[in-house]
Formats: structure tokens, sequence, C-alpha cells
């Protein structure tokens, strides 16, 4: 241990700077503060030159230095692109680590940010106190200010806090002005900050990894900007909106290509990185929901970009309309381009630079020079509301199509819109379900399912399935449905569904705003109308001929990133001095012994945030799935921030800006035995040293270990300070995933991208609406079953009970280490888990409980043997009408029945003890964490239980592979099992469930 | 199907963004062979030629004189006994004109006539070439707002999505059309906004999918007879809402309903001739709206 401590501490310093860097980058971005580059080598020069305590004196708020040096501060900088003062500091930073360390470290470092939070603890500094650390911590942000600021280090000193403060106050001051231009953007801006702390504390330490990302916008520019890896789709989309200076965003969103060229819907509240698999990042900015009423936008700005929206979708032919049509809306767009029109100005050819139509012919052109004339007089505004008022009656305005098939597999059409789901074969409407008529909307598989209330002269309820191309199609138009119908027809966004256990359906809903709230905040916009330019159309509709692309600098993304990236800045520190209040507070509670401190602990300053996820974890005990889990990150994300103030400021108050939490307070709150952030105890240090040990000798340890303070409560002697802890990870090593989700129930492990069943029951809020959902259930209940059938499971189960105690530590240790490992990834390293864990624990024996049943189908056999059951032929029965005409005529004329086969394959190990009926023992902890990627959800359910003496954690995990025909199911099971084997060396496999469901009408599909 | 026999033809398309505009109106004059061979669903009583042109004169008469438009009446022709029903011949919504392949093979020919007519009229004209297409006007019901078309024997998909294809501006959703010639053999537009039908159970039936399939809610007359209700509103500036509408003496119930209707221009029409043969009173004119001169 001692000898690595020596690079560990560096890699530490390395990482932390790093993080510094990227923090001040944000910083800079985000204060708007401008100091040159010069200003900010010599600081960061500063800085690492000076050892780190010295370091913390230094600091000064980015605020102060604003304040300070408000005039220097406006220099080249702000036109230089981060990255490339990234890199400056990295090399900067780069001889230093080399002075002090090694190549050990660089490897290391770029893997074990968080881990080195410990490390840092555990390094020679070990006699450092807690105050010590943070004080680094501190400094190095504080390096990174004065690298901005170009403040020079000696004012800086007795200022910290009040820097601290200051800063936190100007990053409020700074989101109340947004705030003020319009009100959602606070709720909003947090978010976006959440985000990036969430994800700052795990990997920006490391790499501070961002993405590259371009968004082609309506009037053909692109934009770009370079995306912190792990950002939701919602910081996108908020700089997005922020450089086009919109308001009214909600009609709007980012698409973006899928691997099969299909378009999709980003997600704001997940992480793009899940959503988009390919690199580079490249999005499309839309208009997601066409106002029925554009007249009722409160904006100019949003009617031009609906225009320009619509010009697209005219000039391509996704809008489809009459020659007049054609013509009289390309007068329009004339006149709100060109102004009046100019016989001298406007000779013939100027016309053609446009595009009206798909197919434009000349004596198109002629009409709409000669409809043109007729506009005299109109202002650009004017024109657009008289273009978006014949746009609006087209027939296919706002309708999203998908294609699909109907019962007979006759090719048709599925067009979402705002009063419901259109049904066309060709061009023809044949059918139109309105939203208040649809009780249920749900998919399964490549099929998707309307269920629709009886007609007036019928009794029964119908459903009405469609074949969609594949299950991703399906999944997107149920999306789509499940979007606009909240969109339009609620009034405010509907909860996400309770979650039953082992339902495997997705539990996505729509989390904007509706029409009806924006339409509200719309009223509230109180600003001048923006001043916008009126790009050329020529430019959109000729993009595709190499029309020059306007590329935006980052720079005009300041103001934006002010607000939301220079806190994630903060969260790169954050994510070091949660790690060390985590461990502080663990010391803590060994001492007290109890566990029930968990609540104080969670009473951040930013109480709201961790009330919320106090609440959510409630939720979530209780079954809630959804949003548990982003409320869950983002909540602590938050706290991370508060962990970062923390560091700026040692024990006092912040103001209470949403960003910026108080560690401190936290910390003392949180226990009075645990020691205030600034002193730490000798047996803390220890404690930290052993877990470095433990990291270095473990290999390829990415994730940091913590310690487990739950575990330390009930098993003191474990805890014992002279205990080593084994990282391991989950998630990470988890195959195709590089994310992985805590979740905080069973029940949400199931929330994935590739689920295969989604059901959607709009609960029409509209006063019209009155639903009565009989036999839901039992179908319901019939559906999950089918689907929980679909499963391939494999459990592991570990038995070190036999083992001497010592090992028998590590075995819950070890498994503590992975609980919260996985919490790590998350960027959820922090004190809340504590709260999670003990809810957790309580769920656990439900979950254990369950977990037993939900093994029935495994069935105890002889080692090696393979047991297949009879597949059963589940048959459902289903009317299927997509045609208008056929409803009318027979209600019951075709009956497709989908065959599913279930398969049950169950091998076993003889070692196996039977230790999966969930035999007495006193539980210890139990959890479950998910993690999604391309095809595949694996749900790993951890339990411990201590059986006379003896430990024993049994992991169970549940990976569920979804895909088309062109999934190999074998290879992706071996694939798993294989995994699952490298994530647990120690561990054996005892027992393999193989569950497959296929649908025999479709091959392969499974 | 199964019976042969004329159907009609009559105006179609309403004008503009506003329902009933219109400017001028195409009719055609009966051929004496209209009487032995005019395609009819059954066989009836024989019609009185003479009477039926007596009744075809005053429907032109009404147009002409009484509401101002501007009439072309093209002539007879011996060798198209079911000529007169020009609304099957041709769709034509604000500018552009559809001339229609008809479901009929006897009726094909008449189209001729009839594209000339609106080439004269400057409309853009759009000729339903593809043989697998076939379309009567009298299945196409113009709300103003969308098209509806019956699924008939005489009209089938094809010639819808090429009606699709045409109109691009307006949803045009397809409904069957099951015991009736055509679509608006039991119902037509009596208002902007509000539909006539008749009430036979097949024709509540239809009016019931087009109210599914429609984003717009359309208030509904009905009418005891589905044949009175087949009317011709008609929009003209100065004169108001104008409404033609079958006479008292052939349906008097429905002569009760329509004359409910306050803010309308009541003119009752005979046709007991022309119903021998399935026409009815859109059945004999194509109404245009020329809001530009040429």
């Amino acid at each position: 241990m001692t000898t690595e401590v020596g690079p560990e501490t560096e890699v530490k310093k390395e990482s932390e700077q790093l993080g510094a860097d990227a923090v001040n980058e944000k910083r800079e971005e985000a204060t708007e503060s401008q100091e040159n580059q010069k200003s900010e080598k010599t600081l960061s020069e500063e800085a690492q030159s000076t050892p780190s305590p010295e370091l913390a004196t230094q600091s000064s708020p980015s605020s102060q230095k604003k304040e300070k040096d408000p005039p220097e501060g406006k220099g080249i900088s702000r036109f230089i692109p981060p990255w490339l003062k990234k890199q400056k500091s990295y090399s900067l930073v780069e001889p230093k680590d080399e002075a002090k360390k090694k190549p050990v470290e660089e490897r290391q470092a770029a893997e074990e940010r968080e881990s080195q939070l410990p490390e840092d603890i555990a390094q020679p500094k070990g006699n450092l106190e807690e105050a010590t650390i943070e004080s680094q911590q501190e400094t190095k942000k504080n390096d990174k200010e004065e690298e901005k600021h170009s403040v020079s280090s000696a004012d800086t000193q007795p200022a910290k806090e009040d820097n601290k403060e200051s800063e936190a106050e100007k990053v409020a001051n700074e989101q109340e002005e947004q705030q003020k231009v319009e009100e959602k953007r606070e709720t909003k801006e947090v978010q976006t900050a959440e985000i990036k702390l969430e994800k700052a504390p795990q990997k920006a330490l490391k790499k501070i990894k961002t993405v590259p990302c371009k968004v082609m916008l309506l009037d053909g520019t692109e934009y770009s900007c370079d995306l912190e890896k792990r950002a939701k789709g919602q910081v996108l989309f908020d700089k997005v909106c922020e450089q086009l200076n919109l308001l009214e965003k909600d009609y709007f969103g980012l698409l973006f290509q899928d691997n099969s060229d299909q378009k999709n819907w980003l997600d704001s509240s997940k992480e793009i990185k899940r959503q988009i698999r390919s690199l580079p990042w490249l999005f499309t900015f839309n208009v997601k929901f066409y106002p029925p009423d554009p007249s009722q936008l409160t904006e100019d700005i949003t009617r031009y970009f609906l225009c320009l929206q619509l010009r697209q979708d005219i000039a391509s032919g996704r809008l489809p309309c009459s020659f007049v049509t054609h013509a009289l809306l390309g007068s329009y767009t004339l006149q709100a381009e060109l102004g009046d029109y100019d016989s001298e100005e406007h000779n013939n050819h100027y016309i053609s630079e446009f595009q009206f139509a798909p197919n434009q012919t000349k004596e198109m052109e002629d009409k709409v020079v000669e409809l043109h004339k007729t506009h005299r007089s109109l202002t650009p505004a004017q024109a657009d509301s008289h273009f978006l008022e014949n746009a609006k009656r087209l027939s296919m305005y706002g309708v999203d199509l998908h294609h699909a098939k109907d019962s007979e597999g006759v090719d048709i059409m599925l067009g979402v819109c705002a009063n419901g789901l259109l049904i066309y074969k060709d061009r023809l409407r044949i059918n139109r379900f309105a939203w208040a008529k649809i009780l249920k909307i749900s998919y399964k598989r490549s099929n998707f399912y309307i269920k629709v209330r009886p007609a007036e002269l019928e009794q029964f309820e119908s459903t009405i399935g469609f074949k969609l191309p594949n299950h991703r199609a399906a999944k997107r138009l149920w999306k789509v449905c499940v979007e606009h119908h909240t969109f339009y027809r609620l009034v405010s966004p509907e909860q996400p569904p309770k979650a039953k256990f082992l339902t495997l359906g997705s539990k996505f809903r729509y989390s904007g705003r509706t029409q009806a709230q924006t339409q509200q905040a719309s009223n509230l916009i109180d600003r001048p109308a923006p001043y916008f330019e009126r790009t050329s159309s020529k430019r959109v509709s000729r993009s595709l001929d190499g029309a020059p692309v306007g590329i935006t600098d980052q720079s005009l993304l300041r103001d934006f990133s002010a607000a939301t990236v220079g806190p994630a800045g903060d969260i790169v520190f954050a994510g070091e001095a949660v790690g060390q209040t985590k461990l502080k507070n663990g010391e803590g509670r060994d001492v007290n012994g109890s566990p029930t401190k968990i609540p104080q602990l969670e009473l951040t300053q930013d109480e709201k945030s961790l009330e919320e996820e106090i609440t959510s974890i409630l939720f979530s005990k209780e079954g809630f799935s959804t949003s548990m889990k982003s409320t869950f990150t983002s909540s602590t994300a938050r706290t991370a921030e508060g962990t970062v103030v923390k560091d700026n400021v040692p024990s006092e108050m912040l103001s209470a800006s949403p960003f910026l939490q108080l560690p401190e307070k936290l910390a003392s709150r949180a226990e009075g035995p645990c020691t205030a952030a600034s002193d730490a105890d000798k047996s803390s240090h220890e404690t930290l040293n052993i877990v470095e040990e433990k990291q270095q000798a473990e290999v390829g340890i990415e994730e940091t270990v913590v310690i487990d303070e739950i575990n330390r409560g009930k098993m003191q002697a474990v805890t014992g300070a002279g205990e080593t802890r084994k990282v391991e990870h989950l998630s990470k090593k988890d195959s195709s995933s590089l994310s992985s989700d805590s979740s905080s129930s069973s029940s949400s492990s199931s929330e994935s991208e590739d689920e295969v069943v989604g059901e959607y029951q709009p609960h029409h809020r509209a006063a019209e609406d009155i639903i009565r959902e009989e036999q839901e259930e039992n179908e319901d209940a019939k559906r999950k079953e089918e689907c929980a059938t679909k499963v391939i499971q494999s459990v592991e189960t570990v038995q070190e009970g036999s083992k001497v105690t010592v090992e028998h530590t590590q075995v819950t240790a070890k498994a503590l280490a992975q609980e919260n490992a996985v919490a790590i990834k998350t960027g959820e390293k922090n004190v809340m888990e504590e709260g999670k864990q003990d809810l957790r624990a309580e769920d656990e024996e439900e979950q254990l409980k369950i977990n037993g049943d939900g093994s029935h189908v495994d069935i105890d056999v002889v080692p090696q043997i393979i047991c297949c059951s009879e597949p059963p032929v589940v048959k459902t029965e289903m009317v299927t009408i997509s045609d208008a005409t056929q409803r009318t005529e027979i209600s019951t004329k075709e009956v497709p029945i989908v065959q599913t086969e279930t398969k049950t394959i169950t091998y076993e190990s003889p070692q196996f003890d039977g230790s999966s009926g969930g035999d007495a023992g006193v539980l210890l902890s139990a959890q479950t964490i998910t993690s999604e990627s391309v095809s595949t959800t694996t749900t790993t359910h951890i339990t411990k239980t201590v059986k006379g003496g003896v430990s024993e954690t049994r992991i169970e995990k549940r990976i569920v592979i979804t895909g088309d025909a062109d999934i190999d199911h074998d290879q992706a099971l071996a694939q798993a099992i294989k995994e699952a084997k490298e994530q647990h060396p120690d561990m054996s496999v005892t027992r393999v469930v193989v569950h497959k469901e296929t649908e025999l009408a479709e091959e392969g599909e499974e | 199907m199964a019976g042969l026999s004329s159907s009609s033809s009559g105006g179609g398309g309403g004008g503009g963004w506003s329902l009933g505009r219109c400017s001028h109106a195409v009719v055609r004059a009966l051929p004496e062979s209209l009487r032995q061979h005019a395609l009819r669903i059954e066989k009836g009583q024989e019609v009185d030629f003479a009477r039926a042109e007596r009744e075809h004169q005053l429907y032109v008469a009404v147009l002409k004189s009484k509401l101002g438009l501007q009439v072309l009446e093209l002539p007879a022709d011996e060798s198209l006994p079911d000529c007169v029903f020009v609304e099957d011949v041709a769709v034509v919504c604000e500018e552009t004109a559809l001339i229609t392949r008809p479901g009929a093979p006897s009726r094909r020919k008449e189209v001729d006539a009839m594209k000339k007519a609106l080439e004269s009229l400057n409309l853009n004209i759009i000729e339903m070439t593809d043989e697998n297409a076939t379309l009567d006007g009298g299945d196409v019901l113009f709300t103003g707002r969308e098209f509806f078309v019956g699924l008939s024997k005489r009209t089938n998909q094809r010639g819808a999505e090429i009606l699709a294809d045409t109109f691009k501006d307006y949803a045009v959703s397809t409904v069957p059309v099951y015991d009736s010639l055509h679509l608006k053999s039991f119902c037509s537009m009596a208002g902007p906004n509000l539909i006539a039908i008749g009430s036979t159970e097949a024709a509540q039936k239809t009016l019931k999918t087009m109210q599914q399939m429609s984003d717009h809610r359309y208030d509904k007359l009905t009418v005891p007879d589905d044949a009175a209700a087949n009317c011709i509103y008609l929009n003209i500036p100065g004169k108001g809402h104008v409404l033609l509408h079958r006479a008292p003496e052939e349906y008097p119930e429905s002569a009760k309903v329509f004359e409910k209707l306050k803010d309308h221009m009541l003119i009752p029409i005979t046709n007991t001739e022309m119903e021998k043969v399935d026409g009815l009173l859109t059945c004999r004119s194509v109404l245009i709206n020329k809001t530009s001169e040429l």
C-alpha cells in the first residue's frame, strides 16, 4: 500500500487537475468571465506549482474575479474553443505529473478518478485532515477559476469562503436572469446542471470526455458543440434553443437517425449516448408537435421556425399540397424573406433559387411571382402568419407517418397527429381513432395495438393490431403516440406508471410540457420581440446541393453555458468531494454504529432536492420506476454539487442557489459524530488507505471503492479499520453497455431501451372523457406474464461462507463495493446512497421472496442436464381491424393468432446449495441493478445473507435479450454468461435458466 | 351494382375554402336514348322524356336565371344515354378539375366534352388515365374541408387514390357504399358543416363512418328519404345560403325538414323522371367557382 500510495496520489492530483481544467473550462463558459489565455496559463502554472494546501488558500471565486477583473476578462479567451483551453491545461499538468509520478498513474488516472478520492486520502497526506483534502480540492477549483480570471492567487486566500458564496450567487444570478426571461428556464437549467453534475463526478475526472455534436438547424445552418459524454438530451436541446433564442420550445425536438436510418426523437430525460449509439452525434432540430393553431403562438420567432420547418416539409414532399397551395405558400415565403416584390431587383431568376415544391415547374414559379406581387406591404411576420394559416389547413399538417401493415399484411401508414391516430392506405384515409376513443396503446415486439372504446352501439372494446417493420419501429410509434396524446390532450403530463414487480414493459412517458402548459407559459413571456434574421430559404431547400452551411462558433453559446456548464465544472470536484464525504460519513457511522442517521445525512443544504430524492426512493420502493431513475440520479447529482460547494466554502452557508449545496452543512447535519468536513479522524484515513490498497491490488478496477455505511453499522468488526475492500464494478464490465443504472427498485430494473412491450393507457383528464377499463387488468396480467417469460436468466450464487471469517468479510465488502461501484457509475455515489440502501433493505425481503418465486421457472435438476419443457403455445386472439370499412361491417372478422413459443431450459451446477430457495438467514442487504445495452437489459439482484455466521452473497442476474431476427440470441446468451463470469471471477455460476419466448409468426424474433 | 342504370352526373366540388361558392356551372342536355338505354339499378317505370326535358330545363333555368351562374350547356350525345349526368365525369375543387374514369364503361366517352368545357374555363385539368381506376363523381362528397369517397360499384380504391393525389391539400377518406349506387345517393352537403343524410340504416351507418374519420365535427340533417338527402347547397354572393332540394310533391316529409332551415333560400326542384334512371339533383351539374378571370 505504501508504495503505491505515491503513484496514486499523483494520479489523484492529475485527475484533480484535469477535473479542475474541466471545471475551468466550464466555468469560463458559464460565468462568461473573460480571461485571456495568458492569464489562464499563468494561473494554471501557479496552481500546479503550488502544493495543494497552498492552493486552497489561493482560491478566488469566479464571481469575485469577475467583479474585479471584468475588463480584462473580455479577451481572446472568449473565442477560444474550450477544447483548446483544455489541452493547454492538460499539457501543463502533465509535466507536473511526470515530475511527481509515472506512467502507471496515467493509466489509472484515467480510469480511477473516482477512486482517487480515497486514494488521495490514503496518500502520504494521510495525515492531513479532511480539511486539507477539501482545501486541496478547493484549491484546484480555485486554480481553475484563477486561470480563468487571471486573478492573482495571493489576494484570494481570505476570501475563499466568500468567493464560494459569491460564486454561488453569481450562478444563481445568472440563472435568475435567464429565468426571468423564461419561467421555464429555471427548471430546465437546473436539470441540465444536474445532469452535468451527475456525470462529472464519474467521468469528468477521468477524461472529461466530450463528444462533438452537431445539430442541423432549421435554417440550414449547423450548430456544433462539445457535449459531455454523459450529457442528457435536455442539455443539448437547451443549448440549441438558447442558440436560437427560442422560448416556446416545447413544440420542438431533436431528431437523430438510428442504425437503420430511422429517425428518432431524442429523449431529453435520458443520456444522449444511450440513445444514439454511433458517432458522431448528429441531430436535426425539428418541430415535434405542430401547433394546431399557429396564430396562438406568442412569439413571431416561434412562428418563424415553424415556417422553416413547414417549408422543409413541403419542399421534401412530406407535407403534400396542391399546385395552387404550393404557389401561394411560396409567395408568402418570398414576401417574408425578400419583402415586397421589386420588378427590378426580382428578375426572373431570383425565384428559381427557392424551392417551393418537390417538383417545381416554371409554371409554378410564375404563379408564385404573380402571387408575390399581391402581397405588397405585408411584413415578414405577417407573411409568415399567412403562410401558417394556409399550411395548417393542409390535411397532413402535423401528421407523423409510420409504415405498418394491417392484419392482412397490406401496407398502410399510421399517422399520429394532434387529434389521434390516422390510418392511411396509400394516400387515402381509411380510418381514424381519436384520442378520446383510445383506451390503451401498447406494443409488443413488432406489433402495435390500440384498444378502442366500443362504438355507440357496440358493447365491447376492441383491440386493433398493426404490424410494424420491427420492434424498434413499434416502440417508436408507441412513444410518439404517448407523447402526442399527452401533449395535445392532457393538461399536465402523466405520472409514470406504477410498476409491478417483474413488469418488463416500458415506463416511458412524455416528460415535457403539454400544449396547455406551454401555452400558459407562453403567456408569461415578457420580453421584447427578439430580433432575428430570416435567412433565405434558398439555403434550406438547396442545402443538399452543397449550399454553404453556417457553423456556429461555440463562443456564441457562452451565455448559455454560463448557466449550465459552469456548475457542471464544479461537479468534477464534486465527485471527489462526495467520495470523501461519503467516506467520512461512513466513518462517522462506524463510530456511531447506527444507520438511523441516514435521514439527517440527506438533509443537505438543498433540502429540496434531497427531499425529492428521498421521496423518489420511497416511491421506488413502492414500485415507481421510470422516472425514478432519472429523479434519483439527478438529485444525486445535486448532492454532488453541494459537495463541491462545500469544498470551496469550508464551513459557511451558501446561497440557496439550486446548484450549490453546502457539503459542509451536509456533513454536519448528517452526523454530529461524523466529523465535520474539515476534520477527519485518523481512522478514516486508515480506512481509506485500506481501500486504496485493495484497489491497487485489483486489476482493472475502474470504479471507486466506497465504504458502505450500512455494512459498517451492522458488522462493525468487519468494518474495522484494517478491513479491505474490493472494488468491483458490475455494470462497467457489462458487456455491451458502458452505462448502468442503479435502479432503486427491482421493478424499475425493467426499464430499458429495448423492452419488449410497452403499455400506455391514456388517462384522459380532459373533461369529456370517461374511461372504463374493465378487463384491462386481466389482459395486462396476461401480457405481462408473456413477457416475463421471455427472459434469459442466469443465476450466480457464491457461497463463501465456509471460508474464514476474514474472507467472509471480504465477500461482504465486495458486495457492498459492487453496490457502490454501481452507484458511482451513475454518479450517485454520495450520502444519499445510505438512504437508498436502507430503503432497499426493506425492499430486499420482498424482493428476495419474489426472487425466489421468480425462479419458479427454474427446475432443480441434475447438473448439466438440460430440461426442456414442452413449448407451451400461447395463443392470443386479437381482433384486428384497420379499416373503417371492415369495422362497420364486421366486428370480428379477422382473428389473427399471435403464437408464441416459450421454452425453459435450466442448467444447474452440482454445487448448488439450494440457496436459491432463500434459506433462512439474516438478510444483510439486497439490491437491484439494471443496465441496458443495445439489445440486452441486465437486472442484477444482489442479496447478502448471513447464516450462522457465514455470509453468503448471491447474485442473480436477469438478462433480457430482445431484438429482431438479426440478433444471435445464443451468442448473446453466451456473451452474457461470459461477462458474468468475468465480472465475478471468484464466484461460480450455479445455475442458468434460459427462457425463450418466440413469436412463431415472426422468424428469428425472440 | 347488380342493376344497370344510369348514374347521374352533376356538380361536384364546392368552391375554395368556403363551401358552395360558385360562379359557373356545366350542364348537358339529355339525349333521347336516355329513355331506353340509360343505366339504371332496377327496372322501373318508363321515363317520360318530354317531362324529363322540362324538368331539366327548369333546373338549368334556376342555375342560370335565378342564381345568376354562368352556365355552360353541352349538347346531348345520343351515343351516350347517361350524358346528362355530368357530375360523374368531373370533380372540380377550386381551380383544379379531375376528369374521372367512370365506373360504367359505357360512360367513359362522356368525359371528352366535359374536358373541353373545363379547359375553356382555364382550370387545371387532371385526367384519370389509370386503367385500373374508376371513379364516379357521384361518389365524391366534398365538405369544404375534406373529401369522402364512396367505394361503390362505380368507384374503386385506385380511383380514390388518384383523387387524393389530385387534391393534395385535403384529406381524402374512403367510406364503403353498400346498397346504393353512389355515396351521394343518400347524402350531400346542405350547408357549411352540415351534412344532409337519409334515414336508412345504410345511410346512417355511412354517416357514422364519415364522422369517425373526420377531424371535424359536422352537423347532420336527417331527412326521411334517402333520395331527398341529395340536395345542392350554394353560397351565392348577394343571395346567401341557397339550397336546391326535392319538391314537396315528391318527398313531402323530407321537404318539411328542409323547410326548417331558416337561413337558407330554399328552391324546390322536381326530379321525378330522372330519378327513374337514378339521377338526383347533384348529378346534373358540375359547379365551379372561378375566382380569377382569365
